[in-house]
């Protein structure tokens, strides 16, 4: 009997091992070399996307110039995510600590109202931007203080904001929508052009890269990083985890704000009812797409962008197709189903040999 | 011995994990009618052996043998059917649930496809009677008292036709009086012939109920010993490592062949001069006595006691992981005040937590990103070392500590035990501390890491310029603190019990007051200065 059992994982031994050498075996040094480029999966995704709309879209990748501005499909999607991108930036953070917020779209919300408002009460422009952002950061103050400093649950935390701000979104615009008609440079942020490009796309790309230098440049990155995979022992080496947390908190208010912002300029108005209407949960699902973990730690902004754009392709596909707006909540379950999927260990190690 | 067959046999059992050896060779026999304790340090495999018995764990090698026979439970269910019942530390049972139900779940007595109630009830309350307990059966089990619930998971466990009743540190929240009652049970028990296992850290309790003792040390069987022929001192000896002491022997000698000649101390005790850091009445309500302790550059204080001792309490409170709640601590002559492990590693004190997996190593971040984390903490968010520095930081450290790992950049998580602990030793020894403590730095690692672990540490501390590290070593190991420590502190019962000066050191005393048979004795240890000192 335990002759059997002493040789069993000797013979397992022998059969293992020429494994190790990935050269013998293309697929697994592919997943091997896959696996520490973690953007590639995402960007692998996007270009299938990208390339079903354009075989089934007539005309998807045409560009063309009118008036000095760029015009197209590619362009419209970029243009379309901004806010979308902006969102998922500052979830990424929040999701790398362990955390989540859902009243992304709430600050949405308050952000655009807010500015509304102010412009018209003749405010000059400057002020209502500020007054806007302003009223972003206090939320995120708000949202940081329940879960860093009172230690709640973040999803109820930030629930509390889902459900308030928007309602106090609709108080301060008196339940109206508020159509703002001047000055012009209010619709800049969200419909102006650049060289040719739209201006959202400029913005995305100068929080994207401030970020991204903040993360990388500083220790910031490693520190969210070590916060979300193991908050104690990240305490134990040092760091100031409460403070780290409430400044995720803070910074996806403040992308929330931008986002609502330019939702307000590019409709010209405020819609305290529907602007930025469950923008959170597509932000959760960008970030996840990107390659981002919801159980905190892994993360990578550049990969929440990749994701914001395919979800916004996705939807401009199934549009473009005249698939009725109903069916895109559809297709969008069975992405995110497949990406839950793909990122469940249990799925993961039954593809193993 | 025992003239009958053993109902359970366990031999040459073998259970790894990834970088840790649960279980070597480890064994177990339980005969009808006796009760029999389980007793080892934290982590000396006692839990892991349960686990293979009851099925959750399957060895790699070895075998179990019910009457003669070898079974292989693959689950608690199967474990169960074949007459293994376990009671585990923490009751499981359903509190919303009434005490009959409790009993039966799972295996309702059924009539006509539905549950014979009347019956349960009937069953339930026999089988209380039978234990001497009169409790309403039909009361929903959280309307009963902590103890009752346990006997209620006890008879539980017997209503299965047990014959082997495995009780995984049953007693740890019951009062003295539930205490008793429970082991008047387990007479009970013993006379009608069930083999009884008894897993406890408590010495008092092992030596009132057992007829015999297995003591599990790293994984393996130390040994079997009739409770009547083993000594609590010598008792704690098995348990520590300790090697078993001949009568009058000098122990400092018998020592000798094992580890190296003790160095000298770094400076006598005259000119020791002022401590490093002191610590007067530190302590914590519920966590550790108020308690005085020295620490010296250039010493290694070792901290010894069992399970519970108040160890790593004394640890978590000099770090500023717990906030001390009374006593004062001073810092190279300054008053600190701690409120977070931060101001404790400005002030320049680190600490190795025991909890390897959950306190210190990141796991999905690499090998150098663990390494400079402390060192980066304390210096804020700019970065204090360029890429090509921080690279060389680390490899600096997996070099000079030896750490076995594919490159720098791999996740810390993928190394074993010994490599993630010098890895995690690493991490502190970038922000060059003044005082190093290590919680059981050693624990669950092979034994060359041990080795390369202990004489690390002693290096640290004996620097010629005398500016080596003051360093708190703690370790349930007898040996290892003996072969390390300048100084030794024994803690019992979360209170200072003894203190000791290499050279003085009286191996037998320390294991009197760790095993806390001298209690009502004078301290007789606390003959150097210094102890007088901390003693007054």
């Amino acid at each position: 009997m335990s002759g059997v059992d002493l040789t069993q994982p000797l013979r397992r031994k022998r059969v293992r091992a020429p494994a190790p050498s990935p050269a013998q075996q293309p697929w697994q040094r592919l997943r091997h070399w896959a696996g520490r480029h973690a953007l590639l999966q995402p960007l692998a995704a996007l270009a299938l996307l990208l390339l079903v709309a354009g075989i089934s879209v007539p005309g998807f990748f045409a560009l063309e110039l009118k008036d000095g501005h760029l015009y197209g499909s590619l362009i419209d999607i970029l243009n379309r995510a901004a806010p979308l991108m902006l969102a998922a930036m500052g979830l990424t953070l929040v999701i790398a600590t362990r955390g989540i917020d859902v009243s992304v779209g709430a600050v949405v919300a308050i952000a655009g109202t807010v500015a509304a408002t102010l412009v018209l009460a003749q405010a000059p422009l400057w002020q209502a931007l500020c007054a806007a952002l302003g009223a972003a950061l206090v939320c995120g103050v708000w949202n940081g203080l329940l879960v860093a400093g009172l230690g709640l649950q973040p999803i109820i935390a930030t629930l509390i904001l889902m459900v308030a701000g928007r309602g106090l979104a609709q108080l301060c615009a008196d339940g109206q929508i508020l159509t703002v008609y001047s000055p012009a440079s209010f619709f800049v942020l969200g419909g102006g052009y650049l060289l040719g490009l739209p201006v959202a796309l400029f913005v995305v790309a100068a929080v994207f890269i401030a970020t991204q230098l903040l993360l990388r440049r500083t220790a910031l990155g490693l520190f969210i990083q070590a916060v979300g995979i193991n908050p104690v022992a990240a305490r134990l080496a040092g760091l100031r985890t409460t403070a780290l947390i409430f400044l995720a908190y803070v910074f996806c208010s403040l992308c929330a704000g931008l986002a609502g912002l330019m939702i307000a300029s590019n409709i010209k108005s405020a819609d305290a009812n529907n602007a930025g209407l469950l923008l959170e949960l597509d932000a959760i699902l960008a970030v996840t797409l990107g390659g981002g973990s919801l159980a905190g730690g892994r993360f990578s902004l550049a990969g929440s962008l990749v994701g914001a754009l395919i979800i916004q392709t996705l939807s401009y596909t199934i549009y473009s197709l005249g698939v009725p707006p109903e069916v895109n909540m559809v297709v969008k379950a069975i992405v995110v189903f497949a990406v839950c999927i793909s990122q469940s260990t249990a799925f993961r190690s039954k593809g193993q040999p | 011995m025992k003239p009958a067959q053993a109902v359970l046999e366990l031999t040459g059992i073998h259970k790894s994990f990834p970088g840790v050896k649960a279980l070597s060779d480890a064994g177990l026999r339980l005969y009808p009618g006796e009760v029999h304790t389980l007793m080892g340090q934290n982590g000396a495999g006692k839990s892991s052996l349960i686990k293979v018995l009851t099925g959750l764990y399957t060895p790699e090698r070895g075998e179990i043998r019910l009457d003669g026979r070898i079974v292989r439970p693959r689950s608690t269910r199967e474990a169960q059917a074949l007459g293994i019942s376990t009671v585990y530390q923490e009751v499981n049972l359903c509190p919303n649930l009434s005490v009959a139900e409790n009993i039966f779940i799972g295996r309702h007595p059924r009539r006509w496809g539905r549950i014979d109630w009347p019956a349960m009830e009937g069953q339930a309350a026999a089988l209380l009677a039978d234990m001497e307990l009169t409790l309403d059966v039909r009361a929903p089990l959280h309307s009963l008292p902590l103890s009752l619930q346990q006997m209620v998971a006890i008879a539980r466990a017997l209503s299965t036709q047990a014959r082997v009743l495995i009780l995984d540190e049953p007693t740890s929240s019951l009062d003295e009086a539930a205490v008793q009652s429970l082991f008047a049970l387990l007479r009970r028990l013993r006379a009608q012939g069930m083999a009884i296992l008894f897993v406890t850290h408590f010495l008092d309790q092992t030596y009132a109920i057992s007829d015999r003792i297995t003591v599990m040390r790293q994984g393996e069987r130390e040994g079997e010993y009739p409770c009547s022929a083993l000594s609590r001192l010598a008792l704690v000896n098995k348990m520590v490592g300790a090697p078993a002491p001949e009568p009058g022997a000098d122990l400092s000698t018998e020592r000798g062949s094992t580890a190296p000649p003790p160095a000298p101390p770094a400076a006598s005790p005259q000119e020791r001069g002022e401590a490093w850091l002191q610590a007067r009445g530190l302590g914590r309500r519920g966590a550790l006595q108020p308690l005085d302790l020295d620490l010296h550059r250039g010493e290694v204080l070792g901290l010894c006691g069992l399970l519970g001792s108040g160890r790593t309490e004394t640890a978590r409170l000099l770090f500023g992981a717990d906030p001390a709640d009374s006593g004062s601590l001073s810092v190279a002559g300054q008053r600190l005040r701690l409120r977070s492990p931060r101001d404790a590693i400005a002030a320049g004190i680190a600490f190795c937590s025991e909890d390897r997996k959950h306190e210190g190593a990141i796991l999905a971040l690499s090998v150098r990103e663990n390494i400079v984390l402390a060192l980066q903490a304390r210096a804020g968010l700019r970065r204090v070392l360029s890429a090509a520095q921080e690279r060389e930081l680390a490899e600096g450290f997996v070099r000079s500590l030896g750490i076995k790992t594919a490159s720098i950049d791999t996740p810390i998580g993928l190394l074993s035990g010994g490599n993630q602990q010098k890895a995690l030793l690493a991490r502190w020894l970038a922000t060059d501390p003044a005082l190093l403590i290590l919680d059981e730095p050693t624990r669950g690692i092979d034994v060359r890491a041990k080795e390369e672990i202990m004489d690390h540490v002693t290096a640290l501390s004996r620097r010629p310029d005398g500016q080596g590290m003051a360093v708190l070593f703690i370790s349930s190991e007898l040996p290892e603190v003996l072969r390390c420590s300048d100084q030794l502190l024994v803690l019992r019962d979360r209170r200072a019990s003894g203190e000791y000066r290499r050279g003085s050191l009286d191996e037998r005393s320390v294991l009197a007051v760790i095993a806390g048979t001298d209690a009502t004795a004078p301290p007789a240890a606390l003959h150097t200065p210094a102890a007088l000192e901390l003693a007054a």
